[in-house]
């Protein structure tokens, strides 16, 4: 059965729905009876303390782990788990909070890695690299060239990752994610340990995708200012429970928020 | 003259003998490429691949059919056999480890030699089995330079041309397609790999079962050389010193690595040898190998990793 296209899902509804998700490692409940949902076009920010259950959740959505409760539902198929292929294929694309690169390869090769998925051609045309596999390759190289031109890192295309600063490491993890051409995009992080010039960037860019490519974004951001200002809908979860749902601003008057990022006297 | 023709002699039989060595240190370095696991199982692989096709071609060669049917029905079976040890190895072995410490994974190829070492002389039978796929008669080139001629074996060079043709797409495979692209993605990896939708435990399929396949080519070669014996799979520590000089992760290291080794061992055998009491060429690679170690860790040709503080 082929996965309903991202089309056919109207702008403003839900694309992704989480329904009473608990995941528990042995006896420690890293995420306890969560629901919340994530509109279809919208930039959509999970925060909360550390240890809030934030990056499990991400990983629960992307299939790294399965919860023992509750249903997901991604362009109206529900299931409890998936695995990571299958959201993969579904299109869902992501970014790590400690930077997931294929290290030894260039920043190209890297890029191009996201769009496995898209290639058809069999491995012996692709080895004699003729005929359609010849075209096929073109085409997925043209795409990445767009964008690599994206994100302003054509200067650092052959260079193999590993010798690339931080900042620009995202920046690459990002371009691979973008070469799925995905429904929803979950970044973890995208701006931990960046200076302030390299978050503008960052935020730009996340702005950018939203706007030029319509995609889904959810994504995990400690710094509050850069959350209110990017985010349409905010999520809150302490100690693995969600506290708080609502706009930026709704979210930051809200006292249970105030109180789990202050701490306050139980 | 005679000490020219003797140094070439040496020499293109040493470079020779090393593209042999290569061709087991290739199935190393792709399973090393692929899931950074250096793969102790290689020699008993080679073991086991010998061991499936001279049996099988024996036993079809008994039944009265042609040398070439049966040849032909011995490498497909021996295949055969390669590619469910690389199931059965994904399966059940590699697969439930997904994501775990490389150190782990070594140890389970460890426990993998074993079985399979077990296992194929057990089903196939644990004598000296020969093969006669190469010839291995030799030619005398040059006579009228230097007298005497310059002695080269066949096998060797058709082992040579083997690897040269294995390396050459190998190397084609792992840059241009999209499994090749992959697979080295699974070995940086893992999380990172699933993350962009690449299924590991096909890949980790793949992987072995090339590997496998390459270790068939090797037991041609090496079983038509030694007989196909257990003591075949020894060969394993022979490709050691060929795969520090190379680098881990250098398909083309690999065949630089076997030429040094090759033609190191060999010349230091005749020309150092009586000077030390012979025997040189069992140890001389490593030493060759341990030299490299010093300056440049990673190899001739591996990838340099840079660690950040």
């Amino acid at each position: 059965m082929r996965a309903p296209a991202a089309s056919d899902i109207a702008a403003g509804e839900a694309i992704l729905s989480v329904k009473n998700v608990s995941l528990a490692f042995g006896g420690v409940k890293a995420i306890n009876d969560v629901s919340f949902d994530i509109k279809k076009g919208e930039i959509r920010a999970i925060i909360g303390p550390n240890g809030a259950g934030k990056t499990s959740m991400l990983n629960v959505i992307n299939g790294f782990y399965h919860p023992q409760h509750g249903q997901i539902t991604f362009k109206g198929r529900t299931r409890q788990a998936m695995r990571p292929y299958e959201a993969a294929r579904g299109g869902i694309a992501r970014t790590f909070q400690n930077v997931a690169l294929f290290k030894g390869m260039s920043a190209l090769d890297n890029i191009m890695a996201g769009r496995t998925l898209k290639m058809r051609r069999g491995f012996l045309w692709q080895m004699l690299r003729i005929g359609p596999a010849l075209t096929e390759e073109i085409a997925h190289r043209r795409r990445v060239e767009e964008i690599i031109d994206f994100l302003e890192i054509q200067a650092i295309r052959k260079i193999q990752v590993a010798r690339l600063p931080y900042g620009l490491q995202k920046r690459v993890e990002l371009g691979r994610a973008l070469a799925m051409e995905p429904d929803l995009l979950l970044l973890d992080e995208p701006m931990a340990g960046m200076n302030l010039e390299e978050k503008e960037d960052m935020s730009r860019f996340i702005i950018d995708v939203n706007d030029h490519y319509g995609t889904t974004i959810a994504l995990i951001e400690h710094d509050m200012g850069v959350v209110m200002d990017l985010s349409d809908r905010v999520v809150v979860l302490d100690h693995g429970v969600k506290i708080a749902d609502g706009t930026p601003d709704e979210v930051k008057s809200n006292q249970a928020v105030i109180d789990a990022y202050l701490g306050v006297a139980h | 003259m005679i000490l020219l023709g003797q140094i070439l002699e040496v020499l293109i039989s040493g470079l020779l003998s090393g593209v042999l060595y290569s061709l087991v240190a290739l199935g190393f370095v792709l399973i090393y490429k692929a899931s950074g696991v250096f793969n102790f199982a290689q020699g008993a692989m080679v073991l086991l691949a010998g061991l499936a096709l001279v049996r099988s071609l024996d036993f079809v060669a008994a039944q009265g059919f042609p040398m070439w049917t049966a040849i032909i029905l011995g490498l497909t079976f021996a295949a055969a056999v390669m590619t469910l040890s690389a199931y059965v190895i994904e399966r059940f072995v590699l697969g439930p480890l997904v994501n775990q410490d490389g150190l782990t994974l070594f140890m389970s190829t460890i426990g993998v030699t074993f079985v399979l070492e077990g296992l194929a002389q057990m089903v196939f039978g644990a004598e000296i089995y020969p093969l006669k796929l190469f010839p291995t008669d030799a030619w005398f080139l040059a006579e009228s330079i230097f007298p005497g001629g310059i002695l080269l074996n066949k096998l060797d060079v058709w082992g040579g041309l083997i690897a040269g043709v294995l390396v050459a797409g190998l190397a084609v495979f792992f840059q241009r397609t999209k499994t090749g692209r992959a697979l080295r993605a699974v070995a940086d990896d893992h999380s990172a790999a699933q993350s962009v939708g690449i299924p590991i435990s096909w890949i980790w399929f793949v992987v072995w079962l090339v590997a496998g396949l390459v270790a068939l080519v090797a037991a041609t070669v090496w079983g038509t050389k030694l007989g196909v014996q257990f003591s075949i799979t020894f060969l394993a520590l022979k490709a050691l010193p060929v795969l520090i000089i190379g680098g881990f992760t250098s398909v083309p290291g690999a065949i630089i690595g076997g030429l040094i080794i090759g033609a190191g061992e060999k010349l230091a055998e005749v020309y150092l040898g009586p000077f030390m009491g012979g025997g040189i060429e069992y140890w001389f690679g490593y030493v060759l190998a341990l030299v490299v170690l010093m300056f440049r860790p990673q190899g001739l040709f591996g990838e340099r990793i840079i660690e950040r503080v």
